[in-house]
């Protein structure tokens, strides 16, 4: 606290005197750089003359936002982040608070009372948007990104094609259901194991190499997958995809099926809804996904999580300690996969539908964004990660008091990808090592001290 | 005088590791060309010479790292069970034949703590007896005894390597030489009957050196680990070593005593350099000793 106070005063008159002079420098700079790019724009008028259009106030806006920002910058948000830096290296408070030690707990309780919540809140109907487009469209990929942790942050493995894992899951439960008439509940494991074979044979080519090259044959086998689904029209119908997959039961007590007689609604005497359904899926995919978190924190204290850990630390002192690398990486793809199944399987049932369309490589990137911008290796970090990323790109839709400040063509969803990079940038700079830096150990003698994430290793392959 | 020494030597004991005719080859550079050498069971064998003389290179080939060009690395167990290292995976070596090691540059896990490092270092144990991970995800308390086993396996290391106080600190916060200590502990907690050690005392203070001397000795004595190591610093091989063997240029040019290998006139004109006219001096001694030493045999 006294950093923050004193330091300002000290210096400051001086430094408004500099921040001022560095924000007008910043200004001119503005001015020149944008002047020619931004102050003329050359259109065609109807005549298919070219005329040169003048605009000034945009310029005027630029140089603007240049030189307060400057301003701003030098002035204030510099400062305070040198007292906060200084106030982190001061020795933290002995204890955490109630919300941050219990935060594991307290979040799983408001996931449980979520859906109620919002049915409360906004209706039958109305809680179909808050349970579906935020609740599950969120876990699926929290789940996706703690799957892809182990591979990423734990085994230290670069993988850009996971979203291959989530196809292989997908189309597992649709074409299986379609042709064989199985259930979810059979097909669910039935996913995760495919998913965890081609798991497998992903790893066995990759094995032997390490950083890049392994990141680059990922992407390569992502893009084969997709392209299996694409071209072998006969049993994947191609880019029409496969439409008409079941629903999921409640473990065949209950149907979702509005012709079934054991239908949910009618069951219990409520009015026909999709929303049921939706809150259904929202407790399927939290349980799906706590169940990666509870098998990725129970695997982290076995030895194969250690040797995990050992792996991406340093790949020569495990093949030292006479641990057999290949299997240990093998394991780390194959389970990986399997949670990418899982919410694979899960998809096709939540959309009814799938497609190439929906496994580009877009999305292998969003996942690994989500773990990077977590903090690898953190379970918490990462679903804070998730709900910001995809959260926020959904909420982007919501904001249309926006088209109010800019104009009634303006649709915030277009700039998501925008936001989305700039809020990664932002994020890496203020934190490198993500959200949650720090490693948990898995075991200790007397305290269990955090590890520091400037100790930690990303992996080299 | 030599081959006295060195026929006892065979005669009488119990080799733990015999490493034949071994030859590496790098291309056009032979690294290691005919070197043979035997490491007793339960003694502290030295491997010295000067920089590039391919002592790395042995222990990467013996703890198969390399796969030698041609020669024979044969290990000898307790229970008499013998195993040829060169047809060996490298993890397998540790963990089947028993030959732990540690490198020349340090190579922790230095985002684990100090702990992790040593539990790392007894996967398969514990992989056993989690039933390959399958019954300790159940739960099982065959796992839990085995993973509290482990702890104390641990904790006997740290408190050797004076650890202790440190055990839940990243590895990679750790000054050098503890972190020096910390991997020789860590190779220890494999449960090897050869340890490796490449050049421990690298980068000591004198006062860790003794430290590590006395580690080193306290590893011989009480759990009869073999130890087979490279090292620079003369203070530590001939207080500590039993048998020393000196290489250059892949060849090696003496085997014996610590004593025995100090006055030896090779070792010194390699190590020290002679003057030009003082080379064929030196040839004509070395030529003498050598028809000593064939003459005996």
């Amino acid at each position: 606290m006294s950093n923050i106070s004193h330091s300002p005063e000290s210096a400051g008159g001086n430094l408004t005197a500099r921040a001022l002079r560095e924000g007008i420098f910043a200004g001119i700079v503005a001015l020149g750089l944008f002047v020619l790019f931004v102050g003329l724009e050359t259109t065609q008028n109807i005549r298919n003359e070219l005329v040169l259009n003048q605009r000034w106030g945009l310029l005027a806006i630029f140089v603007a936002v240049a030189a307060v920002g400057r301003f701003l910058t030098v002035a204030y948000i510099r400062p305070w982040m040198d007292a906060r830096k200084a106030a982190a290296k001061a020795p933290a408070e002995a204890d955490e608070s109630f919300f941050k030690r219990n935060f594991s707990k307290i979040a799983i309780v408001a996931l449980l009372i979520y859906p109620p919540l919002m049915v409360m809140l906004f209706g039958v109907q109305g809680s179909l948007k808050w349970v579906d487009n935020f609740g599950i469209q969120i876990l699926i990929y929290v789940m996706l990104a703690w799957g892809l942790n182990i591979v990423v942050g734990l085994a230290g493995l670069l993988d850009l094609g996971y979203v291959a894992f989530y196809a292989v899951g997908a189309y597992s439960y649709a074409l299986l259901s379609q042709y064989f008439g199985l259930s979810f509940w059979i097909l669910l494991p039935l996913a995760g194991i495919l998913a965890a074979f081609w798991g497998m044979i992903l790893g066995f080519p990759v094995l032997r190499l390490k950083g890049d090259y392994l990141a680059i044959v990922t992407l390569a086998f992502g893009e084969i997958i997709r392209l299996v689904l694409i071209n072998w029209t006969e049993v994947t119908r191609g880019t029409f995809g496969v439409s008409g997959i079941p629903k999921a039961s409640v473990f065949g007590i209950w149907s979702f099926d509005v012709s079934a007689p054991n239908n949910f609604a009618k069951a219990f005497s409520l009015p026909m809804s999709s929303a049921y359904y939706k809150i259904f899926l929202f407790y399927l995919i939290l349980a799906l996904a706590l169940l990666t978190a509870y098998v990725t924190i129970r695997l982290r204290r076995m030895p194969i999580g250690r040797a995990w850990e050992a792996l991406r630390e340093d790949e020569i002192a495990c093949r030292s300690l006479g641990i057999n690398t290949v299997t240990t990486k093998l394991t780390a793809f194959s389970i990986g996969a399997m949670f990418g199944g899982f919410a694979g399987s899960f998809f096709a049932v939540r959309q009814g539908f799938v497609s190439p369309e929906s496994f580009v490589f877009l999305e292998s990137a969003i996942i690994l964004a989500i773990v990077v911008l977590g903090g690898m290796g953190s379970l918490v970090g990462i679903a804070v990660a998730a709900v910001v990323m995809v959260g926020g790109t959904e909420l982007l839709r919501e904001m249309t008091f926006l088209k109010a400040i800019f104009g009634p063509d303006f649709t915030p969803e277009l700039y998501r990808m925008l936001i989305f990079g700039l809020a990664m940038v932002i994020v890496m700079v203020w934190k490198p090592r993500g959200f949650v830096g720090s490693r948990e150990p898995t075991a200790f003698l007397k305290e269990r001290k955090a590890v520091s994430g400037s100790f930690t290793k990303e992996g080299h392959g | 005088m030599v081959s006295e020494t060195m026929t006892t030597n065979t005669m009488t004991a119990d080799p733990i590791l015999k490493v034949e005719h071994l030859s590496m080859r790098f291309g056009g550079l032979m690294a290691i060309n005919d070197f043979s050498f035997e490491a007793q069971r339960g003694e502290i064998t030295a491997l010295i010479g000067p920089n590039g003389a391919g002592k790395t290179t042995v222990f990467n080939c013996v703890t198969g790292f390399y796969k030698p060009t041609m020669g024979m690395i044969t290990m000898r167990q307790k229970g008499g069970k013998e195993f040829l290292l060169e047809r060996l995976n490298d993890f397998e070596i540790t963990r089947d034949a028993k030959v732990a090691r540690t490198f020349q540059n340090i190579r922790l896990f230095s985002g684990l703590t100090v702990l992790e490092n040593l539990l790392v270092a007894q996967h398969n144990t514990l992989m056993k007896a989690s039933g390959y991970t399958v019954l300790g995800l159940l739960g099982l308390p065959g796992y839990k005894k085995a993973a509290a086993e482990s702890i104390e396996v641990a904790r006997h290391w740290l408190e050797k390597a004076d650890l202790i106080a440190r055990a839940d600190d990243p590895a990679g916060d750790l000054p050098y030489g503890a972190q020096r200590r910390l991997e020789i502990a860590r190779a220890m907690c494999t449960g090897p009957e050869v340890l490796c050690l490449d050049e421990p005392a690298a980068g000591l203070n004198p006062r860790e050196s003794l430290a590590l001397n006395e580690l080193l000795r306290s590893i011989r004595k009480d759990s009869g680990t073999s130890i087979l190591l490279i090292e620079h610093d003369m203070s530590v091989v001939m207080e500590i070593s039993d048998h020393v063997v000196v290489l250059e240029y892949g060849q090696k040019i003496s085997d014996g005593t610590p004593d025995h290998v100090k006055n030896d006139p090779k070792v010194i004109a390699a190590y020290l350099g002679v003057e030009d006219d003082e080379v064929e001096e030196v040839i004509e001694e070395i030529e003498e000793i050598e028809g000593t030493a064939g003459g005996s045999h």
